[in-house]
């Protein structure tokens, strides 16, 4: 082998390559310069955001679609600061994704020196790993340990931060085959003795209920589900995060389950007796108070985290591993022995989903968001990705988009970060090239990082953004009718809204505008068909809820709804 | 329950950050916390002592093993364990008192470190019990100051 050495900055860019990196997301800065004049002469593709959190949503978005680790690159001090939503995003909802920082000089470290941030201390708790490179020699080491750490196990994000020396001396290039890290070492194959006992119950429950979530999409595990269902015949609820890992609209599918969860599902986890929880963690959105929380029910729990397991509801039987390997395991026995549907339990889910169903007014002049979420159905026929903002237009995607597709519905669950769904939206397209890219937006939400339209057009990334716009910040607006006397404390964006038609022409991309019922099919027509980006400026009633809602702190069966409380 | 947690952990900066980060984050209280290093010099030993419900301090152990430098955690409580820890204390005396202090020094196996006319010094080993049932009896002549280390705990016998 050559001895020859190679800067740390080139070291970088040739470990990425190493890894399968082709596209990356950042933004210069002084103490990232070497690296870009690296990235001036590799070929892999970066692309400038305009502004950093954007970078590291979208490395998120391309991480979700694909499974791949996404990337994202920032200067040191506030550079680095503002990747810092984007990275906790990604740690709430477990995505694999590795964020490079530059740094002061190691020399200068504890100086407070220009563009200084302590960004390994900021990000200790919003990480699943962080290291400071200290050493140009430790370089491709602590990036192969980076990108193992970020996408095995429960997947999450690392940060790597690189003083400006260790990226402009040199060392030996070699990048390590593979690794063995030993005090990290995740559990991916369940106990099989659990995986008996589980069937076990299965057999013997008379009401059970799968709760699908994000852990069985990001393992993969799909298909395995859906065998699953199959084979046992057990109606399923999908958290917010596993949309899409179970066909939506099947027979056994349950939908959400949760604040803004389908009557029919809560109804269904408060009567079970036995819920079989897969790569979910009992958030406080699906479980309301915990302790009138499936009151009957015992709780097999699948993860590959086991912290989870106990941390929110007690377990009768807990299987740490990966969904698909314990689902494959599972299926495999179930295939030896099957087990029969238990038909009065189904009898009653068939009722209840007759008479709770998810329901909203029609009006003749005026747009209801659901009805474009539907006409969005229509149009894309479920191939599409989409992406969400957060408020209430990203509860109706959740509830009224046909999910039948894993990692095709992309959203922020665990930290609800608002302007976090056209970045994504980029990173999922620059994932997908030629795929539909759709970001359900609120009027709010889309302002959190509207600059990243300058993005799309310069790089023709056709992300399609559609504003259910009802100018108003419309789910705190809905907590203050509901819980607030209607005080309306600053949620009404009413005469101060940008015309985001001009707003979208301005950054040369394309703007429409729908203000009726009847424009809604031919607008979304023509954005969709249309080939570049494109922002929709949708006019929605303006004080439409969500609903059903559990109330926070509330039990899940005490829901809110059209109907007065259901 | 009181709880005494053993914990190796990778021997380099920032690991004693993760884990008090990952305490404070988590709502977690430390009675007690000791580091130093071990038999092995790319491992650090972290001892805690913590106070909790079984389901608590179950939590506590899963969530230092996410940690990626922790390699083991042990809970010495249900083990046969010895526990120590060191106190330095200084205590007010004077002419009268003064060898009613030594004669308690005495019988708890402390060591007079320092004296002077209005205080005394007192070193003392020992596990939390007999600790505090020390610091108790000097309660009375005035307690200026004390240092702990914090208790360290190894098991006995042939435990790993």
């Amino acid at each position: 082998m050559s001895a020859e050495k190679m800067k740390g900055s080139k070291i970088l860019l040739e470990s990425l390559k190493k890894e399968g990196v082709t596209d990356i997301f950042g933004y210069p800065g002084g103490k990232v310069l070497h690296i870009y004049d690296d990235i001036y002469k590799s070929d892999i593709k970066h692309y400038l955001v305009r502004h950093e959190q954007a970078a590291a949503h979208a490395a998120d978005g391309y991480a979700r679609s694909t499974g791949k680790v996404g990337v994202c690159l920032a200067t040191s001090g506030p550079g680095a600061t503002n990747l810092v939503t984007g990275i906790a995003t990604a740690n709430m909802d477990s995505v694999p994704m590795v964020a490079f920082t530059g740094q002061v000089s190691s020399g200068d470290i504890g100086t407070d020196s220009f563009q200084e941030a302590d960004i390994i201390g900021i990000t200790m708790p919003v990480t699943k790993h962080n290291f400071l490179v200290k050493d140009v020699k430790d370089l491709a080491l602590t990036i192969k340990k980076a990108f193992y750490i970020a996408r095995t196990g429960r997947p999450g994000p690392v940060l790597v931060d690189l003083p400006v020396d260790v990226t402009v001396n040199k060392a030996i290039f070699n990048y390590p085959e593979s690794i063995i890290i030993p005090s990290y070492k995740p559990t991916t194959k369940g106990s099989s003795r659990q995986i008996k006992n589980a069937i076990k119950m299965i057999r013997e429950a008379k009401q059970p209920v799968v709760l699908a979530g994000g852990g069985v999409i990001s393992a993969n595990a799909s298909e395995e589900l859906r065998e699953f269902i199959s084979l046992t015949k057990m109606p399923v609820s999908s958290t917010l995060l596993g949309l899409g890992a179970y066909p939506y609209n099947d027979y056994y599918s349950l939908q959400m389950p949760g604040m803004h969860g389908t009557a029919f599902s809560n109804f269904a986890i408060q009567e079970a007796d036995l819920l079989i929880s897969i790569g979910m963690r009992f958030d406080d959105r699906i479980t309301g108070k915990l302790d009138t929380f499936a009151p009957n029910a015992k709780v097999i729990h699948i993860d590959i985290d086991p912290a989870e397991i106990g941390k929110c509801i007690a377990t009768v039987l807990p299987i740490v591993g990966d969904a698909k390997e314990v689902l494959k395991e599972m299926n495999a026995y179930l295939k030896e022995e099957s087990i029969e549907a238990k038909e009065p339990w189904l009898k009653i889910i068939e009722k209840l989903k007759l008479d709770y169903p998810l329901t909203y007014k029609m009006d003749k002049n005026a747009i209801s968001p659901q009805y474009v979420l539907e006409v969005l159905n229509e149009l894309t026929n479920g191939d599409a990705f989409y992406t969400t903002e957060v408020g209430t237009h990203q509860m109706w995607a959740a509830q009224y988009l046909n999910h039948t597709q894993p990692r095709h519905f992309i959203s922020s669950g665990g930290l609800g970060t608002m302007g976090f769904g056209f970045p994504a939206a980029m990173g999922v397209q620059v994932a997908n090239p030629g795929k539909t890219v759709i970001n359900i937006a609120g009027d709010g939400s889309f302002q959190m990082n509207i600059q990243e339209l300058s993005t799309v057009s310069y790089y023709n990334i056709p992300v399609k953004n559609i504003i259910l716009n009802n100018q108003w910040l419309g789910m705190v607006r809905q907590w203050q009718e509901l819980f607030f006397e209607e005080r309306y404390s600053s949620t009404n964006l009413e005469g101060m809204q940008p015309d985001f038609v001009k707003v979208a022409e301005a950054y040369g991309v394309l703007g429409l505008r729908a203000t009726k019922p009847a424009e809604v099919r031919e607008v979304l027509k023509r954005a969709l068909s249309h080939n570049g980006p494109v922002v929709v400026d949708i006019r929605v009633v303006r004080e439409e809820n969500v609903f059903p809602m559990v109330p926070a702190g509330g039990a899940i069966d005490k829901m809110i709804g059209e109907r007065g409380s259901i | 329950m009181r709880h005494v947690l053993s914990v190796i952990v990778e021997n380099k900066s920032g690991v004693l950050a993760r884990v008090a980060g990952l305490f404070s984050r988590r709502g977690f209280n430390i009675d007690s916390l000791a580091v130093g290093t071990t038999e092995k010099p790319e491992f650090s030993r972290i001892t805690l002592v913590v106070t909790g419900e079984d389901l608590v301090i179950e939590q506590i152990t899963k969530q230092l093993y996410k940690l990626i430098d922790t390699y083991k955690v042990t809970d010495l409580t249900a083990a046969k364990h010895i526990e120590r820890e060191m106190i330095l204390v200084k205590v007010s005396i004077n002419a009268n008192n003064r060898s009613e202090v030594i004669e308690i020094v005495d019988i708890f196996r402390g060591k007079i470190i320092d004296v002077s006319d209005k205080n005394m010094t007192v070193e003392i080993t020992g596990d939390y019990e007999k600790n505090e049932g020390f610091l108790s009896l000097l309660k009375k002549f005035g307690i200026i100051e004390i240092v702990r280390t914090g208790t360290v705990a190894i098991q006995r016998g042939t435990g790993n």
